[in-house]
């Protein structure tokens, strides 16, 4: 096969997101951010500066939090890829979801979802640590680390780590020294 | 939404079928790899290749970090920073590039951008990394796209060459620590040492033709080796530094036997003070410790390889008042003998 027989051209490709199998025309120069929003109609997956500043489009790749702006589509195919709408079953809220209402963890809410792909990531790993390390725990400042690419405008960062942090209680995974302030 | 511009692309799965397309596209190809530095200039139309040759599945340069008998630490180039930070030799021989690879940008962009892709880091400017319509509006600078020659530099308007900035974090550590490099082209491969990778020219600002690309690094085996890396930057996350300081010692009969010291975020390559290694070879330690008036010399010696201008996050010239700062903090660590010892 001559080698320019592989130019720009649209390629088919199949993208598992959340589970469900697309089939798609995409062209290599679309994002997989562009895709999700604009051909999935998946637009839980929010756009920021686009130039992986932000992380508000922040979305799991086999199970690892990328940015959705700085990664190829075509680039996806065989691979898992996890947005916000694959984090709740059905009608139950992923339990990072549930603490994020109940500590009221978003604000405008545009960085939440990158948020929450990146948080599950670092759960499902800790959970899976603890498995061969049952002395394993989350520390806040791991959280923090963990959440080091993903800016929030509101400046809201201490409800979304308390809420990561009541989340990792739930599942048994962090020890709290101090109760949860119920003024906030 | 900003799109990327059009461009031909290649999904190459073998180092021989990259480097045979690097070869047929003659220099107008790039190659790209986690495409954390490229895609966004290439959304600003900084960068607008022709053709992208990613190298995403080339099973050569994804192999594992590997221990080689005779040479030491073999690093593909396309792992990615979480791997090098998160890897078990590194940790073990080097827990300085560790930790630095774990303080590059985001871990977002840790997960995608590989190790290659930081030590080819495009050089940086406020003149250079800036949207269409900015750079139109001053009339682009000298690091211009194609295509508009003669345009002077904006920062330095007298100088002969671009003066935009290498933020790569890993490069001068790399240079400490007396890696080289295995660069390849359809002509065969080449190995050059990490410091002589780099050229202080904002432009042309590495030693690898348009068809090479870099395929692995090799890391010596430490010998006790004590090394450091600081960086200034304005948050403790996303920015790149705006001066770096790696630090390497080699310490033997309670005498400094071995020191280099590379600054960058200073210029456009990773510059070695060579002043500031003379004070510290030979000089002998008080209780395992680089004695005090030792540091302070080495670290003023510094200032003067220290050649900010103001083309990025805070004023040159208290960039290169905190060169002799950060030179003497690095130091200063070295002497902690529980953090950043390498064995």
């Amino acid at each position: 096969m001559p080698i320019n027989a592989e130019r720009s051209r649209k390629k088919l490709t199949s993208l598992k997101v959340n589970g469900r199998v697309y089939e798609k025309a995409l062209s290599p120069i679309s994002t997989l951010l562009e895709i999700l929003r604009e051909d999935l109609g998946l637009t839980g997956t929010k756009h920021g500066c686009e130039l992986g500043e932000c992380g508000a489009c922040a979305v799991l790749l086999n199970d690892v939090p990328v940015l959705s702006c700085l990664t190829l589509a075509v680039e996806c195919e065989g691979k898992e890829i996890t947005t916000i709408e694959g984090l709740a079953d059905g009608n139950r809220l992923h339990p990072l979801q549930t603490a994020f209402a109940e500590l009221g963890a978003a604000q405008c809410g545009y960085c939440t979802s990158g948020i929450l792909c990146v948080a599950k990531s670092l759960l499902d790993k800790a959970a899976q640590e603890k498995k061969s390390n049952p002395g394993r725990e989350l520390s806040r400042a791991e959280i923090k680390e963990a959440l080091s690419g993903n800016i929030c405008r509101c400046t809201g960062y201490l409800k979304i780590i308390e809420a990561i942090e009541l989340t990792a209680e739930r599942l048994n995974l962090f020890h709290r020294c101090e109760p949860v302030r119920e003024d906030r | 939404m900003i799109r990327l511009p059009e461009f031909s692309y290649y999904s190459p799965k073998t180092l021989r079928e990259t480097l045979k397309i690097l070869a047929s596209e003659r220099g107008k190809a790039r190659a790209v790899a986690g495409g954390t530095d490229l895609f966004p200039n290439m959304k600003r139309r900084v960068q607008t290749p022709a053709v992208l040759v990613s190298l995403n599945q080339v099973k050569e340069l994804h192999r594992n970090i590997s221990r080689r008998r005779s040479a030491g630490i073999v690093i593909p180039s396309g792992s990615t920073l979480s791997e090098v930070s998160r890897n078990q030799l590194i940790q073990q021989f080097y827990p300085s590039l560790s930790k630095t690879a774990s303080s590059i940008a985001t871990p977002l962009i840790q997960n995608m951008g590989t190790i290659g892709g930081n030590l080819c880091l495009d050089t940086r400017c406020t003149y250079y990394n800036q949207s269409p319509e900015w750079r139109e509006s001053v009339g682009y600078c000298m690091k211009a796209p194609e295509g508009k020659p003669d345009i002077p530099c904006r920062v330095a308007p007298g100088s002969p060459q671009c003066v935009a900035v290498n933020s790569s974090d890993t490069a001068p550590l790399f240079c400490a620590l007396q890696g080289e490099f295995t660069l390849v082209s359809s002509d065969g491969e080449r190995k050059i040492k990490a410091c002589d990778f780099y050229r202080n020219d904002g432009e042309l600002y590495l030693n690898l033709k348009p068809d090479e690309i870099l395929s692995e690094m090799i890391l010596p085996l430490p010998e006790n080796l004590k090394v450091c890396y600081l960086k200034l930057r304005r948050r403790g996350s996303f920015d790149f530094p705006v001066l770096g300081v790696a630090a390497a010692l080699k310490i033997a009969n309670q005498k400094v036997e071995e020191a280099r010291i590379f600054l960058n975020a200073v210029s456009s390559a990773p510059i070695e003070a060579a002043e500031s290694e003379k004070i510290l070879i030979g000089s002998s330690l008080e209780d395992g410790k680089l004695k005090k008036e030792t540091i302070a010399k080495s670290a003023r010696q510094a200032v003067k390889y220290s050649a900010p201008y103001d083309n990025t996050d805070f004023y040159a010239f208290w960039r290169k008042e905190m060169t002799e700062v950060f030179v003497k903090r690095a130091l200063e660590s070295l002497n902690e003998p529980e953090i950043l010892k390498e064995l």
